[in-house]
């Protein structure tokens, strides 16, 4: 039965994962991804009748009972305690106006800098179009609320951005790290990707830097295969 | 009398469909869809911030169309610019999308359609929604099913399916009718219906039931599109 829902072509790519109860296959919307009824939609899926189908275009995964369809393309949708990339559109009498390239723009409240700030020097510790890594604290509908307070938060100086889709962090990310720390390892650059898409890199030199955003753009280019980390190593020894 | 049409396809017979996605690297969601020599670009940016910031909707985000014929997609050189037709067909584009979007995660927000027809050879509002809606799915908007859209049309007495220019201008007998159609796949629920000509009440039944058929076909051109973009 549930052999039956794997798709063939996928099937001999999966081996190498090592976590070989994943099973993946790409959905369109509306399509039925598994039938029954001891299925539980998750994120990005919806139970009607005996079906399971997909809300969204992307990849469905099977995680026990729990069908879940991952995005694969589109815009960055926000969710708490993401860290992301943004730059200061405004400054307000009580906080900073952030552009976090989502729908809603940031809000960075006086409070959660990191150190104590006089109303009257905002803009000595932040001007506008100077570019923060922040922590969604909240959301809600009136907008996003940020944080500098966290490991690795706060003010990007030096070095330069870039923007891949958001839909490919998790990929650079690596899992628990793994594929971004082989990237600053073998480049000695320092890097903060937001979850937005938004990649900060900076080196000792440019060469290091533009290595380190080539590797970058590998990975968003080969997001499908599997073993990936493998294939980094090797094109870092090349390269 | 065995009907001939000019294109020398049978009633039931679509032209050439072609579709791809992911055609505009700055876009949030693409697609393009060609029926024949009609081809259609669609984009789709958002969910963003809209502007005006009365139009914002609190309880959902709202969808915006444009449909717009480039100045040289048909023979005679078009005035550039919208007209009282494209605003017209933006807005039934929208209506055709919306029934099948979930917006409700999107509050005060906006997201935006842009629907280009680079080729004209009649059938431009369909070829139209069905890039746009392969465009909504690739930006992964939430939807319901996607849309599949096709024209079917008579030809003096007989009916037929996704009429081309030529077919579009027949003159002879009762001359031609066109009836674009819209509906969600794999359903029996359509959300694009117009007329223009003539057709007999007890034969729009025998028209949807051509148009089911196409939409399958279309259907299955769409769902090719968005499974094969993976893996360049």
């Amino acid at each position: 039965m549930v052999k039956n829902t794997i798709n063939k072509a996928h099937e001999a790519k999966e081996d190498y994962l090592e976590d070989s109860s994943k099973k993946r296959k790409i959905v369109i919307p509306g399509e039925i991804i598994v039938s029954g009824e001891d299925y539980l939609p998750g994120d990005g899926a919806r139970r009607e009748g005996e079906n399971v189908l997909a809300n969204h275009y992307g990849l469905a995964e099977e995680l026990g009972r729990v069908i879940k369809v991952i995005p694969i393309t589109g815009a960055f949708i926000p969710r708490r305690n993401n860290v992301v990339i943004g730059r200061v559109t405004n400054i307000t009498f009580n906080g900073w106006l952030i552009d976090i390239d989502s729908a809603s723009s940031g809000f960075l409240p006086i409070e959660e800098s990191p150190r104590f700030i006089n109303k009257s020097e905002m803009n000595q510790f932040l001007a506008i179009g100077e570019v923060i890594a922040a922590k969604i604290w909240s959301i809600n509908t009136r907008g996003i609320d940020l944080t500098l307070k966290g490991k690795g938060l706060g003010k990007l100086e030096g070095g330069f951005i870039f923007r891949v889709s958001p839909n490919r962090v998790p990929r650079i990310i690596g899992r628990e790290g793994s594929m971004i720390n082989l990237i600053k390892e073998n480049t000695s650059c320092n890097i903060t990707v937001g979850q937005n898409g938004w990649v900060w890199i900076k080196g000792e030199s440019i060469e290091s830097e533009i290595k380190a955003r080539k590797a970058i753009e590998f990975v968003t280019e080969k997001v499908y295969i599997n073993g990936l980390t493998e294939k980094m190593e090797e094109w870092l020894r090349e390269n | 009398m065995a009907l001939k049409r000019p294109s020398g396809r049978k009633a039931d017979e679509l032209r050439q469909m072609t579709a791809k996605v992911g055609v505009i690297p700055n876009a949030d969601g693409s697609a393009i869809f060609a029926f024949g020599n009609t081809v259609a670009i669609a984009a789709v940016y958002g969910p963003r911030q809209l502007h005006p910031q009365h139009m914002q909707d609190p309880s959902s985000g709202i969808l915006r169309c444009n449909y717009d014929l480039l100045s040289f997609s048909v023979n005679e050189r078009k005035k550039p610019g919208p007209s009282r037709r494209s605003q017209e067909i933006s807005k039934v584009t929208e209506w055709a999308l919306l029934p099948v979007l979930n917006l409700e995660e999107f509050p005060n927000t906006v997201i935006d359609v842009q629907i280009y027809i680079i080729q004209a050879d009649a059938g431009t509002r369909t070829a139209g929604i069905n890039a746009a809606s392969l465009a909504l799915a690739h930006a992964g908007i939430p939807m319901k099913n996607l849309i599949c859209s096709v024209a079917v049309g008579k030809q003096n007495k007989d009916i037929i399916v996704d009429l081309d220019k030529e077919e579009e201008d027949f003159e002879e007998g009762e001359g031609a009718t066109d009836f674009p159609i819209a509906k969600i796949a794999n359903t029996n629920q359509f959300t694009l219906l117009q007329l223009d000509g003539k057709i007999p009440p007890e034969r729009v039944k025998e028209a949807l039931e051509f148009a089911n058929k196409a939409c399958e076909e279309i259907y299955q051109v769409q769902k090719k599109a968005l499974k094969e973009v993976i893996e360049k």
